[in-house]
């Protein structure tokens, strides 16, 4: 994920008027640093701060009296340049889940060890689905995936390289179209179950 | 929203069977592995699972909002966070689930949704960085969570006695400290069978 950057862009990005004050970062470099990251930086119009990108790609610090310079922590993905995957799917992510933010999670159906397993016929032809719900082909993968044995949410999520938000809005759609069955997961704080531990301690030491 | 979710039902639905009626009777469990950065969570799942990686992509929440200070990046309005997980198939129809927490203070709202139904925690620590491991066991502690702690003996550090360890993390006698070489899969199996005796305990059952 993390393409290390050139060693003269590592310095913050300084508001264009300020960058003589930075020595060790040539004008150019800094002129070809004020990119997308920078625009967010140069909040404090014109303060004599030199502003840094806050770790976790929070961008700029809005204060200009309070300069935050963070040199130890490792720049994120935010301002580093996206190759190949890292650039994200060919099909964003929100047009997968047709704009469609996560499903809350707190009703527990998809949690990350959930237990999926394709439900409805194998094969599903076009207009087959109950709800008339178009299959995307990342639909289709996962009913793939989980038609020979249940698998969690998680692997669901690790399998077809989709972020688990995605995948808990496909399966919702699955779901609707009774095209999948979930286990959800024992609560063992609310049913604590013997057995289930005691299988569990057997299973290890079987290792 | 083009389409009602399921979950703006009241009833579940009844495809679903409860919990352990699934497909197959198959069961999972989970156990979280935390501990600071660079104390050795992946390797730890990696000893004792095949480990894959997970990622998923969160609104940021007013919770995540303090520390992910948006200000002046007001489109970036999710955040990718990425785990790893292992899978272990302790019998035919029971799989535990190891997820390594993600290290970063702000991603406390994935460790909200990965705690939910865990059987329990490993806290790992590096005593080289002790006070890394705190904000963990604090996690855990405040939630009623049953968790180990697990000192990963790196080459060339000092060893402790557990009890050093129990007194510098202020812990109540009833939490098992345990050495590790967290590359181990012996130590590995060990302090999972250690965690779910000690969960065993505290949900009162005897096994």
């Amino acid at each position: 994920m993390s393409e290390p950057e050139p060693t003269e862009a590592t310095p913050a990005d300084a508001p264009a008027d300020l960058s003589g004050e930075t020595a060790s970062e040539p004008t150019e470099a800094s002129a070809g640093a004020v990119d997308a990251v920078s625009a967010d930086a140069v909040t404090g119009d014109g303060a004599d701060a030199v502003i840094v990108n806050l770790p976790g790609g929070g961008g700029g610090q809005e204060s200009a009296d309070e300069p935050s310079i963070d040199l130890f922590t490792p720049r994120t993905p935010v301002d580093d340049r996206w190759f190949d995957d890292d650039a994200g799917p060919v099909v964003r992510l929100f047009a997968m889940t047709r704009g469609r933010a996560a499903r809350p999670v707190d009703d527990g159906l998809f949690d990350l060890i959930s237990l999926v397993t394709a439900a409805g016929p194998a094969v599903v032809g076009p207009g087959g689905v109950p709800g008339n719900l178009a299959l995307d082909p990342e639909h289709h993968a996962i009913l793939a995936l989980c038609r020979e044995e249940p698998l969690s949410v998680a692997e669901l999520g690790s399998y077809t390289d989709l972020p688990v938000s995605v995948v808990r809005v496909l399966l919702g759609d699955l779901h609707d179209a009774e095209l999948i069955s979930v286990t959800r997961p024992v609560q063992l704080a609310h049913q604590p179950d013997e057995r289930l531990l005691r299988d569990v301690i057997n299973g290890l030491r079987a290792l | 929203m083009a389409s009602v979710h399921s979950d703006t039902a009241a009833p579940a639905p009844t495809s679903d069977g409860g919990p352990r009626s699934g497909p197959w009777g198959t069961r999972a469990v989970k156990i979280l592995v935390a501990g600071g950065f660079g104390a050795g969570k992946t390797t730890l799942v990696g000893a004792v699972s095949e480990i894959r990686p997970l990622r998923t992509e969160e609104v940021l929440s007013e919770r995540g909002r303090p520390v992910d200070d948006t200000v002046g990046v007001e489109t970036k309005r999710t955040t990718t966070v990425a785990m790893d997980f292992g899978r272990i198939d302790l019998q035919p129809a029971l799989a535990l689930y190891l997820f390594g927490t993600p290290g970063q203070d702000r991603f406390w709202f994935v460790w909200d949704e990965l705690a939910r139904g865990a059987l329990g925690a490993v806290v790992l620590a590096d005593t080289r960085r002790l006070a890394d491991s705190f904000p963990s066991v604090d996690y855990f502690e405040q939630r009623g969570i049953p968790f180990v702690v697990a000192v990963n003996c790196f080459e060339g550090t000092e060893v402790y006695a557990p009890d050093d360890v129990r007194a510098a993390l202020d812990l109540p006698a009833a939490v098992p400290v345990l050495l590790c070489d967290a590359r181990r899969k012996e130590d590995g199996k060990e302090l999972l069978i250690r965690l779910v005796e000690h969960a065993a305990v505290r949900l009162g059952l005897r096994l």
